[in-house]
């Protein structure tokens, strides 16, 4: 057994690392590192750095226009990107769609969306969730209806994240509402500049615009635009939720965030000394820190056997589980680290253009952070639908 | 032994319920300047005059009554500084002043007419209210105040500020800073718990011989901001009824995969330990509200004792109360999502969790 990186793998670090020091434009990432908002520009413009350095389709095959990483590249590229205060790839078109369109698309639907995702010409969005379809997803109620070359799409979407930047939606919707739940259902791909699409935003508590509700109205799309056949549409969101599992244990986000903590920790006083030397204080942070090893080891050991050809299966729920739980005590030790620093809130700041004072904007976006770190124990599939999981196909209970 | 209300309490509890349960959520904006229309029904209540002794023209309210308001207002989600604006300033204003001081001060407060607010806080003393380094001179026609406060909540609606500054001969003093006065600079922001606070800077403010109140004022800022933690507590566990009340409401009422969330055993179970949670944190926020009395010793170890247990149940059942939720809890939209807001912030007033565990094992006893 050997826990280290190979040469080769310790060689495409530094490769990434250099490329960051330089890809990464210098406003953007201190956007990131404050937390502030970021524009759909600023995601567009790192994209397209990484699209000319031929990185944007971390999980693409070459024949796509993928760099052909494997798992563990593409665990120290995120891992780089994380700690360069990178964005993080918008994922619905990258990550989501394109695998999908990959497996289960038309030569034409290849040619067409492929090529446009490797080069940010569309945004795309996902709209699988509805108001009474989050958990329980396959009873989701969107209705489409076929009309000659066309669907009639009436519905609602919700949750639907940067909805506001989308030219164009993936979709789970109802082509026949006498099957059985998950056989009713088909994948559409829905451009939303087609007359009847209303993007409504939902501010969250950390008075973020992150998240939209997405209403249809007699939306006409066409056939060609299904991916699949009619009624396949949930063995396409099977495929991509496995694709959505890849590093969602945020294990680079994660690094970063306790990297911050603990600078966050020594600035602040107490009583004099560095909070940090704290002794019940510090603990905390150590068993943060712990946590964090036994997570790496964890992850590295879900990665290798990726890489040996299995499948990553009910460990990626793990992973996701302790992964959220680890962000979100991060999240919480930073805040607590504020101690009444952590009230002040600059909405103005945070997601418009009101600038602070130097000191104050390093810690101005903390608190409202840990309020949005709730996130990710509900979305991508709530811990507690995680834990069932794991229950049933691990554990056989 | 006995946990039931006195008639007149069982009154006050039911009158603040009917109060809080028609009131509009608090806009932020609407807590600068004028007291609004709310803080007028305060007054009429009586409410303004509960916690002050017959002597310094208030209605001798105890730490009961003080709990009893407190859980009705976070209930109810009321942003009125009540605890900043009134209880906190008034208190130590009535334990210091002389009676010019009263009258001109006191007397307005209790009537609605002004609010106060109290500047003790500095970030680089964390929560620790003496080890501050604002500074006192004293000059030969009254006194000149040097330094800083950070987050004082409620200032952009105070007329003046109770400061707190250590005095030239080592003792820690509290003056009366008019908030017009030169050399005063407040700059104002929300926090993110739906109240408004300030940074305020003091630069060679001078004040009359007559602004400080008392002498050494050590003691009575102890037994205020206990009184202060203690009514900080009972308005979280107000804040964790509410929290409570409304994810079971949610859970009785979403379905998913064809049953009511409420039928999950997991999220029973979840439910439960959000309710005992708030059971436990009751029984400190009462034991808090009944010790204000007790000697200085037994008082501060019992208040810090449940302000750091509360944390933690407010902590977690705010989280839990959003996770519950699903995104429906993510969003300003919903209600529980400024419970969560206020239920985390509460550790971030009159001292965190850690502040206080501190405290208590500094003071541990072996036995
Ligand atoms: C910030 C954010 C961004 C999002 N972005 C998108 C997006 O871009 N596109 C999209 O389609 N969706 C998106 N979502 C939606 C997300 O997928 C859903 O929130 C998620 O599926 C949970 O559904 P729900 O919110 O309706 O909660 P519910 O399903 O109503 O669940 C509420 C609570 O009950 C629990 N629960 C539910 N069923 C069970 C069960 N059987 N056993 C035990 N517990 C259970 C849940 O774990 C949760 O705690 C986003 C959500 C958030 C918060």
């Amino acid at each position: 057994m050997n826990l280290e990186f190979t040469a080769e793998e310790q060689a495409f670090r530094r490769e990434v690392r250099d490329f960051l020091a330089t890809g990464l434009p210098d406003d953007i990432r201190e956007r990131v590192r404050l937390g502030r908002r970021l524009s759909a520009d600023d995601h567009l413009r790192w994209q397209d750095s990484l699209s000319v350095r031929g990185w944007l389709g971390v999980n693409w095959p070459q024949e796509h226009g993928g760099p052909g990483w494997g798992p563990v590249e593409r665990h120290i590229f995120e891992e780089e990107c994380a700690a360069a205060h990178a964005p993080t790839i918008v994922p619905f078109g990258v990550s989501m769609v394109a695998p999908v369109i990959m497996k289960f698309g038309s030569e034409t639907q290849k040619r067409h969306y492929v090529p446009r995702i490797l080069s940010n010409q569309d945004w795309w969005c996902q709209g699988y969730s509805e108001p009474g379809a989050g958990s329980d997803l396959a009873s989701l109620r969107t209705r489409a209806v076929r009309d000659g070359d066309e669907y009639v799409v009436t519905g609602q979407k919700s949750w639907t994240t940067l909805g506001q930047h989308a030219n164009m939606m993936f979709c789970l919707v109802r082509t026949d509402p006498e099957a059985k739940k998950q056989a009713g259902i088909s994948f559409l791909l829905i451009d939303m500049e087609t007359p009847g699409i209303s993007v409504r935003p939902i501010i969250t508590l950390d008075g973020a615009h992150e998240v939209n509700e997405v209403f249809l109205d007699e939306v006409r799309v066409p056939v060609a635009n299904r991916i699949g056949e009619e009624g396949q549409g949930w063995t396409c969101a099977k495929f991509l939720l496995t694709h959505e599992r890849t590093g969602i244990a945020g294990l680079g986000h994660a690094k970063q965030a306790l990297r911050h903590l603990k600078s966050v920790a020594l600035e602040i006083q107490h009583r004099g000394r560095p909070l940090l030397e704290q002794p019940h204080f510090r603990q905390r942070v150590v068993k943060a820190e712990i946590e964090l090893m036994a997570l790496e080891v964890t992850h590295l050991r879900v990665l290798a056997a990726a890489r040996d050809g299995g499948a990553p299966g009910a460990e990626s729920s793990l992973l996701k589980v302790r992964g959220s739980e680890l962000r979100q005590e991060l999240s919480e030790l930073t805040r607590r680290a504020l101690g009444p620093q952590a009230l002040p809130f600059f909405p103005d700041h945070l997601y418009g253009d009101q600038e602070l004072e130097r000191e104050e904007a390093e810690h101005a976006a903390l608190g409202a952070q840990y309020f949005n770190r709730r996130k990710l124990s509900i979305y991508g599939g709530s811990n507690e639908i995680q834990k069932s999981i794991v229950a049933k196909t691990l554990l056989g209970m | 032994m006995n946990f039931a209300y006195s008639d007149e309490q069982r009154m006050l509890a039911d009158t603040l319920e009917r109060l809080v349960a028609d009131q509009a959520p608090t806009e932020t904006d609407a807590l600068h300047g004028e007291p609004s229309p709310l803080w007028g029904t305060f007054a009429e209540l009586g409410l303004l005059q509960l916690p002050f002794t017959e002597e310094a023209g208030g209605l001798g309210g105890d730490g009961i009554d003080v709990m009893i308001v407190m859980q009705a207002l976070g209930r109810g989600l009321v942003r009125e500084p009540y605890l900043a604006g009134l209880l906190l300033p008034g208190t130590l204003l009535a334990r210091l002043a002389d009676a010019p001081q009263r009258e001109r001060w006191l007397a307005p407060l209790l009537e609605g007419e002004l609010r106060l607010a109290l500047a003790w806080q500095e970030t680089a003393a964390r929560y620790d209210a003496h080890a501050i380094a604002t500074c006192a001179r004293r000059q030969a026609d009254g006194w000149i105040i040097e330094g800083a406060k950070q987050v004082v909540i409620a200032a952009p609606s105070a007329t003046a500020l109770l400061v707190s500054a250590r005095v030239d001969d080592g003792t820690l003093g509290v003056f009366l800073v008019p908030a017009d006065s030169p050399g005063l600079e407040r700059r104002d922001y929300p926090t993110l718990d739906d109240q408004i606070a300030s940074d305020v800077q003091l630069k060679g403010v001078a004040l009359p011989h007559d602004a400080r109140l008392g002498e050494d004022a050590a003691e009575a800022l102890a037994e205020v901001l206990a009184l202060g933690r203690a009514a900080l507590c009972a308005e979280a566990v107000g804040a964790m009824e509410a929290a409570c009340d409304q994810t079971l409401a949610y859970l009785k009422e979403r379905r998913q995969f064809g049953t009511p969330l409420a039928s999950f055993q997991v999220l029973q179970h979840r439910m439960v330990d959000m309710h005992l949670n708030l059971e436990q944190a009751r029984s400190m926020a009462i034991l808090a509200a009944a010790s204000l009395e007790r000697p200085s010793d037994e008082r501060d170890y019992r208040v810090a004792a449940a302000k750091a247990y509360c944390g933690e149940a407010a902590r977690f059942v705010a989280e839990q109360a959003i996770q519950l939720h699903g995104a429906m809890g993510m969003t300003e939209e919903c209600r529980i999502s400024h419970y969560a807001r206020h239920l985390v912030m509460f550790d971030h007033h009159l001292g965190d969790v850690d502040h206080h565990l501190e405290f208590v094992s500094e003071g541990l006893s072996a036995a």
